[in-house]
């Protein structure tokens, strides 16, 4: 029987906007669907998201699920308009594949403010949009997963409850108009329910309904209802497997030093002393470095520890200072990036009698150390490799993996496995790319490497290093003028790089969060410089966000405490966008702003807008004899809509402490070409001890549906900075603090 | 030698410096328990070692005295079951990968202090880290843990 399994139907504004420069066919032109060769022969799939046999209801995961609850939340969207019931069907990650592009990830790459909803705005994103369905990349990151699967799963799981219908009509006579679908199954006027696995045949030649009508928020019975997540009761007895459980018969453990120096090579070792140590059966080279295969992890470190390596010299400045020396060195016209924002007459006459405030403020390298260190498990043959990771970026992690072994993408087989914390870190491949090199050496053995902690330390490709250096004046009762020029290496080409896409053109990241600021201020500059020669830097929560918003907001506290001005009365006067607005005055509202606190308490706010979301964030410290304590924070932010609001509150939280942690005591420091950080003790973010009630209120007056994953860190360290400086005087312009102050 | 872990005893032959942790993970496939760190910073190889809570990472395998308490045993506790249930209905986990060893965490503060403070929760839990964030809820999920077993009690 023919399975109507190759037509994807388009959704989106991509396809609208087809026409506009890659031509309305090829754009159109859909990708097959993957699961047709996965599907058994008496099921049925009707889009790549969905598959029905006999045995039950199979819901696909394209992305990534690092803690932020993409297994749940795709099915959830999927199983609304299908009618399943919660433990009605079972989920699968997608195997990599082009018709799981983005749809949400190019939107925000174009040069347009968020909030900028003209025609010229909409059809760049459209065609940056296009161009990301014609590679078919396949990409979890930039908080898109929500954007990217609201209305695609839905219209998906709609088209596949009208077919499964019109199959029920087919297979009783009964007329569709008569046939209603709930808790997986198609109901008769009778009562007699025919569940979905028992109209899989029939489905599979029955002519697919395409035109379908989503369903109006009012008839939602999981879309912003809190359902509780799939993955949690697993997550909670410790049931639940990540890539670094995994188990095959007949599997080897492996572990990897390259060298301190990122992506210098190995001149030579001697691994006698590591081929003593017990239970290790080779010591073999990998690129840039050595690798250990043991019977268990810990004698494959053991063993990477003992080799003696002769390591080649940074490429890059060995020691801290210079990094920030190179910085310092940028702001200048051959190292312009691009010029964000200019509104007014920036460069026009001073007024001499304006207060004017000066400063630099520095972000440090950070490293993301998820709590699961890297590991690939791989085994390669003959005819090809399968891999076992959690990655974001799988096509290219099969891309680089096949490189590095002379092997065709086609010929690897790649399994997603649920991740162990990301933040970043799983959009890199070197950890992918030595697992297969040493499987390569070791055919028809499956190989689990994994890097102990230390070497992932030392390995990490951290958030950018940045500086910033800002100006402003005021006539007295408004900001007039406001210059921030950032200088940082350029995080995008940096990833681009690895990738094996060099990325020409500025570099959005360096600005990120602070160019598109909703400020009404007369003369406002926003210029980025890039700095290169520094070692290779990656994409950390929030990006380039988290360090740019920590320089304008705290800035913007020092203009605004010079000229005695409220600090979010001032933010929410200077605001011109209404629903940004809004959020600003949610934190008011919330953490009760103008209540006054007792001496030694303090409250700083302080606002960004990154991914599209409005983030207003209210810190509440107290100084303790035993040093800073923050009690309370209070968080608004916009989505436009919360699908989840359990998890949407849990993922603010997580990502409040993340932003508040790494701002208190995290860095990474060069010293001698190495990172000098190598374990959680150098590096620790937030203990629970220091962690402050965390008050949650998700907004929905935004006009289109984001994510929430990376939104709430960048307004975190700037508002607890303005809190300290409220309860002490303190003002700190550089992170980590706990250089500057202690922390209870 | 031989090592009683969740009520079974197995004969291993492995180093007797391999820690516990590698152990389990390694040649016994409990993978429940994690690894973070290998020098007892983050907590996520939190066992239980004659019903105390101990990083088993920390642990040589020629150096465990008693029965060993993994995560995938800890449920037939009623402690164990309470946390459990509590980290459920509390939606605790983001990503997951510390919550094998703050579940065993808690339950051994709970067990040790069935009615704890905030302050007693933090000092318990101090040495756990969660990457992810999880702490206010953490927080929540032990106060409602041992609010159930008082009610159970009662």
């Amino acid at each position: 029987m023919s399975r109507l399994t190759r037509r994807i139907f388009l959704f989106g504004s991509a396809s609208i906007a087809g026409g506009v420069a890659f031509g309305a066919y090829k754009v159109a032109t859909p990708h097959p669907n993957p699961l047709v060769n996965a599907v058994r022969d008496d099921g049925v799939t009707f889009n790549p998201w969905i598959m029905i046999d006999p045995t039950g209801v199979t819901l696909i995961t394209a992305h990534t699920d690092v803690g932020q609850g993409v297994s749940s939340m795709e099915a959830l969207l999927l199983a609304e308009e299908l009618d399943l019931a919660q433990d009605g069907f079972e989920t699968r990650f997608a195997a990599p594949d082009a018709a799981y592009f983005n749809t949400a990830l190019a939107a925000e790459a174009v040069p347009f403010m968020p909030t900028d909803t003209s025609r010229t705005a909409e059809t760049m994103r459209a065609v940056a949009g296009a161009a990301v369905k014609l590679i078919g990349l396949q990409l979890t990151g930039g908080s898109s997963a929500v954007p990217d699967s609201f209305d695609k799963l839905r219209q998906a799981g709609a088209m596949a409850r009208e077919t499964l219908r019109a199959a029920a009509s087919n297979q009783t006579g009964v007329s569709v108009a008569d046939l209603r679908t709930e808790n997986g199954a198609v109901i008769l006027p009778d009562g007699t329910r025919i569940p979905y696995p028992d109209l899989a045949a029939t489905a599979a030649t029955t002519t697919p309904v395409n035109d379908v009508r989503l369903r109006d928020p009012s008839e939602w019975r999981l879309i912003g209802k809190p359902v509780p997540r799939r993955d949690i009761p697993a997550k909670s007895t410790g049931q639940q497997a990540y890539g670094i459980d995994l188990r095959l018969p007949g599997m080897r453990f492996a572990s990897v030093r390259l060298n301190p120096a990122k992506g210098g090579a190995l001149n030579g070792f001697d691994a006698t002393a590591a081929r003593g140590v017990n239970g290790v059966q080779s010591v073999v080279p990998v690129t840039g470095g050595i690798a250990a295969v043991a019977d268990t992890t810990w004698a494959a470190i053991q063993a990477v520890n003992a080799v003696d390596c002769d390591w080649a010299p940074a490429d890059y400045p060995p020691e801290q200072d210079a990094h920030w020396d190179a910085l310092s060195a940028s702001f200048t016209e051959d190292k312009l990036d691009k010029v964000w924002r200019e509104d007014g007459e920036v460069d026009g006459e001073w007024p001499h009698d304006a207060e004017v405030v000066e400063a630099e403020y520095r972000a440090p390298y950070v490293a993301h150390q998820p709590l699961e260190p890297l590991n690939a498990t791989a085994l390669v043959t003959e005819d090809g490799a399968e891999i076992w990771t959690a990655h974001q970026i799988p096509q290219f992690a099969v891309r680089l993996a096949a490189k590095a072994i002379g092997m065709e993408p086609d010929q690897i087989t790649f399994h997603q496995q649920f991740a162990g914390g990301s933040f970043g870190h799983r959009l890199e491949f070197e950890h992918v790319i030595r697992a297969v090199e040493i499987a390569n050496q070791m055919r028809g053995t499956p190989v689990q490497m994994t890097l102990s902690r230390e070497e992932d330390f030392t390995q990490d490709f951290p958030r950018q290093i940045s500086m910033g250096r800002m100006r402003a004046w005021s006539l007295g009762d408004r900001v007039d003028h406001l210059e921030i020029d950032i200088a940082s290496p350029s995080v995008t080409r940096s990833q681009m790089g690895r990738m094996g896409m060099p990325a020409a053109g500025p570099d959005l990241q360096i600005a990120a969060g602070v160019w598109n600021m909703p400020y009404d201020i007369g003369r406002l500059r926003v210029r980025g410089y890039e700095t290169r020669g520094l070692p290779p830097v990656s994409s950390w929560r929030s990006v380039g966000a988290s360090s740019a918003g920590f320089f304008a907001e705290g800035f913007m506290d020092e203009i605004l405490h010079v000229i005695a001005a409220d600090p979010i009365a001032a933010r929410i006067d200077m605001c011109k966008v209404d629903y940004h607005r809004k959020v600003l005055e949610a934190a008011a509202e919330m953490s009760d702003w103008t209540r006054p606190r007792p001496a030694g308490t303090g409250l700083g706010v302080a606002f960004v807008e990154s991914f599209g979301v409005p983030v207003a964030e209210v810190v509440e410290v107290t100084d303790t004899p035993d040093g800073i304590r923050i009690t309370n924070v209070w968080v608004a932010a916009d989505v436009g809509r919360v699908v989840d609001p359990v998890n949407f509150e849990n993922i603010v939280q997580g990502g409040v402490i993340w932003g508040l942690g790494h701002a208190m005591n995290s860095q990474i420091t060069y010293a001698g070409g190495a990172a000098e950080q190598v374990n959680f003790w150098d590096a620790e973010g937030m203990r629970i001890h220091q962690a402050p009630e965390i008050h949650v209120r998700g907004l929905e007056n935004a006009p289109k549906i984001r994510g929430i994953g990376e939104p709430p860190v960048p307004p975190a360290a700037p508002a607890l900075a303005n809190a300290i400086f409220a309860a002490t005087g303190q003002r700190l312009r550089e992170m980590p603090f706990d250089k500057f102050v202690t922390f209870a | 030698m031989d090592l009683q872990i969740n009520g079974q005893t197995h004969s291993v032959d492995v180093p007797e410096d391999m820690p516990l942790l590698w152990v389990l993970r390694d040649v016994l496939n409990l993978t429940g328990t994690k690894y973070g760190c290998g020098v007892a910073a983050c907590g996520a190889c939190t066992v239980w070692i004659d019903g105390i809570a101990t990083r088993s990472c920390q642990v040589p395998a020629a150096y465990v005295t008693g029965p060993v308490t993994t995560i995938e045993a800890l449920g037939q506790t009623p402690v164990g079951a309470a946390v459990q249930a509590a980290w459920i209905d509390k939606q605790v986990a983001q990503c997951g990968y510390c919550q094998s060893g703050q579940i065993m965490q808690a339950a051994d503060l709970l067990t040790a202090n069935p009615t704890p403070t905030d302050q007693d929760i933090d000092d318990a839990m101090g040495g756990n880290l969660c990457r992810c964030g999880t702490y206010v809820r953490i927080r929540a999920a032990i106060h409602a843990a041992a609010k159930a077993l008082s009610e159970d009690k009662g």
